[in-house]
């Protein structure tokens, strides 16, 4: 709010002061409106004082006088447009500049301010290094620690695994590279690890991922299904290797997997824009167009399941989101109803098909 | 919230920025001294708005906010405060931010100039550089915008390119700026004359200081990336014909050249046609310059932007700029008047002179340095114009304008007498002459170059002199009434007179060269190494970490025939965020010469590759050139309204100038 606050006011003292010059009566001096002739009198003047410190012969200053009258004389001719300043034209150009002050200004910072800005940040300022004086230090110390204490003991697979990340985010991703492959190789692949390992390989080589880096989510996924790092930049070398129905497939699918609010959720949705995916928004009557088939098999097959073999309240909860999203509300309601009888005897279970219901506005329809 | 601020700030910077091009435009046209009053004001209201953006990018730079996309890619948090705050513009977008920042200063200061520039004239100009002013905050809000934000933030970042964590990139790039940014206001007053249709020696008057100032602030700013670029990419050298360094000497050349017409214009109301013409050339060179740094067509370092997008936009700009001034030149010129007539042989025919080599010298570097761009885009074929071209071309042109410079410092306006004039520098010439062939015996079998280069300086400097001998002392004066005749010289009489003295020591540094001389060897502790006259010894070398790099120190004694004159420190460093290696050479200046060492590749067995040079008078370059731009600043504080008096030729017989 605050922020809003400061802009308004900037724009208003930007605006006043294109309305200032506009709105007063000001005396134009002759000078300003008629300078040449002021230029050749000033100058006369200084050859007549050069003549004076001797810098000047008689007979040159005679001649450069002579000049300069000349060219007063033919400036003089020359200032024949008068000046308008007053009258009903004038006044009318006045308001026509105010109007095109008062609406441009703000218009052209808004627009241009609205598009690039980041407004929203002003609310909820990130947390800065600034305001930790000595944080960066600390971990910078404690970085320098262990790279002493694994130069000492490189067969340390833990601490190449505690330094790794710590250089992904310093930006040093040579270093968190190796740091992980020691790490992999010390303590085994495991699909958080190999996730990571990837992600790094990514964002080493400028975001493309190699080959190197799908073979090694590949692994990942394998080792588990649910990985969801790794899903997620398989999707993402599927867009890469022109396979566009592959990764939105992927994407879909990931989406429908993720809880609300994850916030991975708003880059899959970005991803799916730029192939060409209409968001569907929760709460919303229009179905998506493109996947849905896809997201509805695997809403089936997740109902499929939990109906045979059962499952957790929170992929009751995920069900019931997910036919809300694919705006079958109905069954939305009918699946809140079905869990409520299988966790009858969850307490915790039934508060988070509770929590979900009420998110979703599925209670009043509900029993 | 400052950063967003700042943002905000730029955004209503485009905003006034369009007000400032419509209403004094219109009011020009309309002839409403209201309308064109809103003009100054605004431009003040643009300089506020991008000082604070400025401000604030600077306080997330010294804040080390890793939130703003620009400090992570660009800043550390361990990086030295003075790195901070000139990492502002060690890259792309800060650097365009303070050419705005620099581009709305001199349009808050033609704003303020209010008494001395006529209405109408100040009017137009404030809107011609108000569109500059639209295109680059377009370009920088639309593809380089300083304040984009990263969430979340990293906690670390990457840190400035080493090669520019040096003090030079806090002296460098503004004073080159200033100088690029302000023949943006000799652009403007040229274009606002065409609008206007008028020009005479008030609108030369105007201008010149502008002009000159520029040109003064880019004399510096090219001569301190040389010195840069000579002490801190360790080759030993100091201008390379490297296109970046090419784009900067075009404007310069250029900006030479509108110097001097203006002076004609200015005395002689003449050559306005030809003034307006490198009023606009020569920002258009500017803008060359800014375009082929930027878009990526070159690769430097001073190319932080290798981005497609920006370089067709600036290409648009350039189109936008140096096409429309063009068109309108082409439109309006031929309705201008013409003024004083002038005899060949004159100080305005010198000036001509003068301006036909510098023009045709800009010329050839501009061929030189698009020429092998334009044949790689039609043929794919890659050649490189190196020193043999410009030694081919550029040094023919050059030369006879320094011979001819004292010559034409002496001839009068309107009609000169050369005889005349070369009778006076007889005893300038003949010293020079007697200099070079001493020193050409002296150092019988050495290079032929450097005596006659020096012998060239040293006419140079003598017969810039040589001007206020002749105007203030003749035979019987007493020595006195001399110096304060010479003391009441106006000062922009001085400011020619030291600015074409820096020319010849620059001169004499760049032939001294030369006679420098280079050992190479790879040597172990306690070994030597010889240059000339000049032994170094590698004591040792030691590793040293300090917050952002490591480094090995090499330190050398240095021997001048066998006796010790000192110690020197050559470094090779690792910066570690972007694990990038420097060289840093070690320097050592005895008299105006340097000896220079430089480190290689150290060895497995201890040992390490090192260069060493001896330079003699080599700092000349950088002092002759700081000489000429103290030059400049001597005639900027002449307040004196000159005219040029034809002297009639009886009444110069009688002034008291003969020499002999």
């Amino acid at each position: 709010m605050v922020i809003w606050i400061i802009l308004l006011l900037m724009t208003a003292a930007a605006v006043m002061a294109v309305l200032w010059p506009l709105s007063r009566h000001r005396a134009f001096s002759a000078q300003q409106l008629d300078p040449d002739m002021q230029f050749y009198r000033e100058q006369i003047a200084e050859i007549e004082r050069d003549r004076e410190r001797g810098v000047l012969l008689d007979s040159e200053a005679e001649a450069a006088k002579a000049e300069a009258g000349r060219r007063l004389l033919r400036a003089t001719g020359m200032t024949s447009d008068t000046f308008a300043a007053l009258g009903e034209p004038a006044l009318r150009r006045r308001r026509a500049a105010s109007t095109l002050a008062l609406s441009m200004i703000p218009i052209m910072a808004l627009v241009i301010y609205g598009a690039y800005g980041s407004p929203h940040l002003m609310a909820n300022p990130p947390q800065r290094q600034a305001e930790q004086p000595g944080s960066n230090l600390d971990l910078m110390t404690a970085v320098s620690q262990i790279e002493a204490h694994l130069a000492k003991h490189p067969e340390d697979g833990r601490g190449w695994e505690v330094v790794a990340p710590v250089y992904f985010r310093m930006g040093r991703l040579d270093d968190a590279v190796k740091a992980y492959e020691t790490a992999i190789r010390y303590l085994g692949p495991g699909a958080e690890r190999l996730s990571s390992y990837g992600e790094t390989l990514v964002l080493a080589n400028d975001g493309l991922v190699s080959s190197k880096a799908q073979a090694v989510f590949e692994q990942a996924v394998q080792l588990d299904a649910s990985a969801f790092k790794a899903r997620y930049y398989l999707a993402v070398a599927a867009e890469q290797d022109g396979q566009p129905e592959k990764a939105k497939q992927a994407y879909a699918a990931l989406l429908a997997s993720s809880p609300e609010g994850a916030p991975w959720a708003n880059a899959i949705k970005q991803r799916l824009a730029s192939l060409g995916v209409e968001q569907p928004v929760a709460g919303q009557q229009n179905a998506p167009q493109i996947g849905a088939e896809d997201i509805a098999r695997m809403v089936s097959g997740l109902a499929e399941r939990l109906e045979t073999q059962g499952g957790s309240p929170e992929e009751w909860a995920r069900l019931i989101r997910s036919y809300t999203v694919l705006g079958q509300r109905d069954k939305a309601v009918a699946t809140a109803a079905r869990a409520r009888q299988v966790l009858a005897q969850d307490d915790a279970g039934l508060k988070t098909i509770d929590a979900m219901t009420r998110e979703l506005k599925l209670t009043d329809a509900g029993p | 919230m400052i950063v967003e601020a700042g943002h905000f700030a730029l955004a209503l910077a485009l905003g006034l920025s369009l007000i400032q091009f419509i209403v004094p435009l219109w009011g020009a046209r309309a002839n409403d001294p209201v309308l064109m009053s809103v003009g100054p004001v605004t431009a003040l209201a643009v300089f506020v708005c991008i000082a604070f953006s400025f401000l604030a990018l600077t306080v997330a730079y010294v804040t080390s906010d890793f939130s703003v996309a620009n400090v992570v890619a660009n800043s550390h948090s361990t990086k030295p405060l003075i790195y901070k705050i000139s990492g502002v513009w060690g890259n792309h977008e800060g650097s365009m931010l303070l050419w705005v920042l620099i581009l709305a200063l001199f349009g808050s200061v033609v704003a303020l100039s209010r008494n001395s520039i006529p209405m109408r004239l100040q009017a137009n100009t404030l809107a011609v550089q108000a569109a500059v002013t639209i295109a680059f905050l377009l370009f920088m809000l639309l593809t380089s915008n300083p304040f984009t934000r990263i969430i979340p933030a990293p906690i670390e970042g990457q840190d400035l390119n080493p090669l520019l964590q040096d003090p030079g990139l806090a002296i460098h790039p503004p004073l080159l700026y200033i100088g690029y940014v302000g023949f943006s206001i000799s652009f403007a007053f040229a274009c606002a004359a065409l609008i206007d249709g008028r020009i005479d020696a008030v609108w030369a008057r105007i201008v010149r200081p502008w002009t000159l100032g520029a040109w003064a602030f880019l004399t510096l700013g090219i001569a301190m990336g040389s010195y840069w670029a000579y002490y801190e990419l360790g080759w030993g050298g100091w201008w390379f014909w490297d296109p970046v360094e090419n784009a900067s000497l075009m404007p310069w050349l250029a900006g030479t050249a509108l110097l001097h017409s203006t002076v004609v214009m200015e005395k002689r109301d003449a050559l306005k046609v030809w003034t307006i013409l490198l009023a606009i050339l020569t920002f258009s060179l500017s803008l060359l310059g800014t375009f082929l740094v930027r878009s990526g067509v070159l690769t430097s370092v001073h190319s932080f932007a290798v981005d497609p997008e920006r370089g067709t936009f600036i290409l648009a700009i350039l189109i936008l700029f140096i096409g429309g001034s063009l068109a309108l030149f082409a439109w309006r010129a031929p309705m201008l008047k013409q003024g004083g007539l002038f005899a060949p042989v004159s100080r305005e025919g010198a000036l001509v002179l003068n301006n036909l080599f510098l023009s045709t010298a800009c010329a050839t570097v501009l061929i030189g340095t698009l020429y092998p761009l334009a044949l790689e885009v039609v043929t794919g074929e890659k050649i490189s114009v190196g020193e043999p071209f410009f030694n081919l071309t550029f040094i023919p042109l050059v030369l006879p304008l320094l011979l001819l410079l004292p010559l034409g410092q002496t001839l009068a306006w309107k009609r000169g007498n050369f005889l005349g004039s070369a009778q006076r520098l007889y005893a300038v010439f003949g010293i020079s002459l007697v200099t070079t062939v001493a020193l050409f015996a002296f150092y019988y079998g050495g290079p032929v170059a450097a005596p006659l280069g020096i012998g060239l300086g040293v006419y140079l400097v003598l017969g810039s002199f040589n001007e206020i001998v002749t105007r203030s002392w003749s035979k019987g004066t007493p020595f006195a009434v001399a110096r304060r005749k010479a003391a009441n010289l106006p000062r922009s009489t001085w400011g020619t007179v030291l600015a074409h003295a820096g020319v010849g020591l620059t001169v004499i540094g760049i032939a001294a060269t030369a006679w420098g001389v280079e050992g190479l060897a790879t040597v172990k502790p306690g070994e030597r190494l010889k240059a000339g006259d000049y032994e170094a010894r590698l004591e040792r070398v030691i590793p040293r970490t300090e917050a952002n790099f490591r480094e090995d120190v090499a330190v050398f004694t240095i021997y001048l025939q066998g006796h010790e004159v000192g110690t020197l420190e050559s470094m090779k460093r690792l910066y570690v965020t972007r694990g990038m290696p420097t060289t840093e050479a070690g320097i050592m200046t005895v008299g105006l010469g340097q000896v220079y060492v430089s480190l290689g590749e150290p060895q497995a067995d201890g040992s390490v590759g090192v260069r060493l040079y001896y330079k003699p008078l080599v700092l000349l370059i950088w002092i002759g050139s700081v000489i000429m731009a103290l030059g400049g600043g001597v005639s900027l504080t002449d307040r004196r309204l000159r005219i040029g008096a034809p002297v009639r030729a009886k009444t110069s017989a009688a002034a008291p100038v003969p020499a002999e």
